[in-house]
This record gives C-alpha cells, structure tokens and sequence, in this order.
C-alpha cells in the first residue's frame, strides 16, 4: 500500500496535490483496496463550488457506496472524465491515472494559496490507516 | 478478510470483478468449509426427513440432490438447503453457515427415529466453478465426471483423498463441490491448482463478493436477504420446493397450504437500473412517488454490465419502477430472473 510523501490526505482517505493555485483530488491506495473494484464514480461538475469536508460526490465498489469529500473549498475546474468508460483506474493507479477531480483555491489575504486547516501530512495518514487496522 | 457467521473469511483474494469473470468464462475456487453439514442416518432417515423439511428427500434416488428449506410452523424459511442422498440410508443436510445450529437443532426435534449428526467441523469444502471445472477437476478424480448430471454426486477419490463429489454450486455455472475430510482440504485444493496449471488454464480463489454477485445474476435467494422467517417460499419464488404432494404431514404443512391457496402478498421481482448508482439491500422501490417494495440483493452485474437488483414489491405491481438511491428516485426496469442463464449464452 502506498502513501507517496509529497501529497497532503483527509481522515476521509482523499489524497491533495498542490500545484500552484490547484489542488487535485482523488482517493488513497488504502482506500481503494477497502472498497475493492470501483464501478462507478459521481463527480461533481466543472464550475461547482465545493467546500472542505462536504460531500461531493460517490464512489461505488461491488460492495458499497462512499461518499466523495472535498478537501479544499473552491472551484472545480476541471474532472477526470476517463473515469466515466473506465473507473477501474482508480483501483490501478489511485494517485495518478484514477485522479478525480481539480480545484482552484482562491487566494488568501496575503495573495497565497490557503490550505485548509487538518490536512494530513503522508506519515500522519500512514499512522492513521494503521491504527484503522 | 471479514468475519462471517463466525469465521474469518476473504471477501476478495484480488479483483472480486476478476474472480466473477473467471467463474463465467473458465474457473476459479472457492472454499466453503464454512457451510454447515449435517448427516442424518438411518433406515428411517428419508420418512423423518420428509417430516422436517417441505421438500420430499425420500424420493431422492441414492446420488441424487435437492434443493429445499427447512420451514418453521407458520410457513416462514428457517434456512435454504441443498440435500444429498449419500446412499440409501443416509442424507448430507448442507446448511447457512449462519444458520448451522437452527438446522441442527431443528432436525434433531424433528427427526425421529434417524440419527442426526453434525459434521461441520469434521468436513472441508472446496467448490470449483466454470465451464471449465469439469476439464480440471477430471485429472484429480476417478470419478467419470461426464456421467454426472447436474445436481447429482458420488463417492469417489478427488485430490489423492475420498470425497462426496457433486455437481451442484451457487454460481449459475457449471461446477463441482468436493466435501473432504478437513484435513485433506488444502491438499484437494493445491491439487487442483496444479491440474490448472498443467492444464494451462488459469484458476484463480475467488471469494465471498464474487459468490455473492455470481448468485445474484443466477437469481439464487441469499439467505437474511430474500429469505427469512418472515418469508415464505412462495413469495420467494420458489414454489416449487414445497411438496404439498408428498404424503404425510410436514412442519409447516398447514400454514403453506393455506399461502398457496391464497396466492403471495408481495413477489420476488429482478430489476435492470437504468442509471449507474447501484441498488443496494434496503432501499425503497417505487412506482411513481409511492413506496411499493424493497431491495433483498443488489450489485454492479460484471456479466451484464449494469447494477441489478432482486427486490420484493406487492403482488401485482408492474411500474415502472424506481429506486431510491439515497434520496434520488433512479429508473430501473423488470427483467425476469435469472438475469443470466448460462444455458441461453452458450
């Protein structure tokens, strides 16, 4: 199970790429192994507001249905529309080709990009998906 | 890994999709040394158990399987059943793991003047599904595998062991079940892995997902979803089972006469979502706006390509149907069980 150590993660088991002004979004390697073959994800649409924490979405396994949190607020600017014909990818490369979704983040009184407060760094979500057993 | 009925089982060994397609196109393994086995014995084993189950065992020929239940005094299922005539004195009750000391119990009341044993623990079973099981299982048994008929089984050496070998599954496929002495399970199953291999065939485990969405598409009742104490046969659409025509009084007898006569409340209906958010057990059906059922069994169907579902809706209502999927009514349409029916496919 991998944690790559560049990317910040929610107690929900999303993981956050920051590049610039935008943040993408999916899900961990730990979460997609818990859900088992990912049929189906609902993602929320290109210009949708999303706010950290909210439910924005779903996935669904042969077993069950999540529910997709932002972890940031903002804009939804662009998702990943490969996973409509193929969401197994995100089984297959959770952190790379099985991405979900693309937020940009409005500045913040300072002109830097805010991050929201309770992100985890990959050590204290490794620590996490432990003591989850 | 999850806990099931009290035993620590795989839900999935990799790719639970992977495992369901490899039952529909070559073959995979499962081990069922959880189900409960229960041997009930003795001259008088096919009358008592007559009396027990509404089935009709002693008219089983020796070799020879049923499908059945065990009902409780009001008709209501107490467990679902698979019943192997071993030899003329003596029957294999194959019981829900969950519900292994109910059926015991059940039979041990019932059935007097037979011995009633339980061998569960004594027994391993290891099930091979896919049209190419019969292929496989072939070079590790005497057993002339071509005569068996569906639903049918013998004695015979599988895996360097003795076994009761059977055609029967859970899968809407063509397969085999081989009870062994426990001790001997793992080395039955390394067997047949290597019968595979030298087979050049592929033959993955394959865990309780698959099982659950290979039965699913058979349209086989899953015992606490569409079957329960406060369901009866007919409902479940499996009228079927229930001998009122055998003679002699059975528990249940009465209460099921009477259900037959007046015709089921609510019926077992399959249905096709027309949107990709996946039915699940407990969710509301609808016709229009109103509440008129809801759903035993529901999954992504790999074989079909869309979620289907199994759901109880009252007698006599045609849609078109919805289901509410937390909070969103999604379209699905009536299809007629089994979704699929490997004798149609091939």
């Amino acid at each position: 199970m991998s944690v790559p150590a560049e990317l910040h993660y929610t107690e929900e088991h999303e993981w956050v790429a920051i590049e610039g002004d935008t943040a993408s979004v999916g899900i961990t390697d730990y979460a997609a192994q818990s859900l088992g073959d990912v049929v189906y994800v609902s993602l929320p649409a290109a210009g949708a507001a999303v706010t950290a924490g909210e439910p924005c979405g779903e996935v669904e396994s042969t077993k069950s249905v999540s529910d997709l949190y932002s972890p940031v607020d903002g804009e939804v600017v662009e998702v990943n529309e490969e996973l409509d014909d193929d969401p197994g990818l995100v089984n297959a490369e959770p952190y790379g080709a099985g991405w979900m979704f693309r937020v940009r983040i409005p500045a913040g009184p300072g002109g830097e990009t805010a991050l929201p407060a309770g992100l985890l760094t990959a050590a204290e979500y490794e620590e996490l998906t432990k003591s989850a057993g | 890994m999850t806990e099931f009925a009290g035993w620590s089982m795989p839900l999935r060994y990799g790719s639970e999709t992977a495992e369901h397609n490899a039952v529909r196109s070559a073959a995979a393994l499962f081990d069922l040394s959880h189900m409960g086995e229960i041997a009930v014995t003795g001259p008088a084993a096919g009358e008592a158990l007559d009396y027990a189950v509404c089935g009709w065992p002693s008219a089983l020929a020796p070799g020879r399987a049923r499908y059945t239940m065990l009902c409780a005094p009001d008709g209501g299922v107490l467990d679902d059943l698979v019943i192997y005539r071993q030899e003329a004195d003596r029957f294999l009750v194959v019981a829900n793991a969950a519900n292994t000391d109910v059926v015991l119990g059940e039979l041990r009341r019932r059935c007097a003047g037979a011995v009633v044993h339980d061998e569960t623990e004594a027994t391993g079973l290891v099930s091979i599904q896919g049209p190419d099981a019969a292929g496989i299982l072939a070079r590790v048994t005497d057993l002339p595998l071509a005569e068996m008929r569906y639903y049918a089984g013998a004695y015979g050496t599988a895996g360097g062991g003795l076994a009761w070998v059977a055609r029967t599954g859970y899968t809407g496929e063509d397969g085999f079940e081989i009870f062994c002495a426990a001790g001997d399970a793992e080395r039955v199953w390394a067997r047949l892995e290597e019968a595979a291999r030298h087979a050049g065939t592929s033959l993955p485990a394959a865990g309780l997902a698959a099982r659950d969405t290979l039965r699913l598409e058979a349209g086989m009742p899953l015992y606490g979803n569409e079957l329960g104490p406060d369901v009866t046969p007919y409902e479940a659409g499996l009228g079927r089972v229930v001998r009122l025509d055998k003679p002699g009084d059975f528990v249940g007898r009465a209460a099921l006469a009477r259900r037959a006569a007046e015709g089921p409340r609510r019926t077992l209906i399959g249905l096709v979502a027309k949107s990709r958010r996946v039915p699940r057990h407990g969710y509301a059906v609808l016709s229009g706006s109103a509440e008129v059922g809801v759903v035993t069994s529901g999954a992504p169907s790999p074989t079909l390509g869309a979620p289907i579902a199994m759901a109880y809706v009252r007698a006599g209502t045609t849609g078109p149907f919805g289901i509410d999927v937390r909070g969103k009514a999604e379209p699905a349409e009536p299809a007629e069980l089994p979704f699929y029916d490997r004798r149609k496919q091939r």
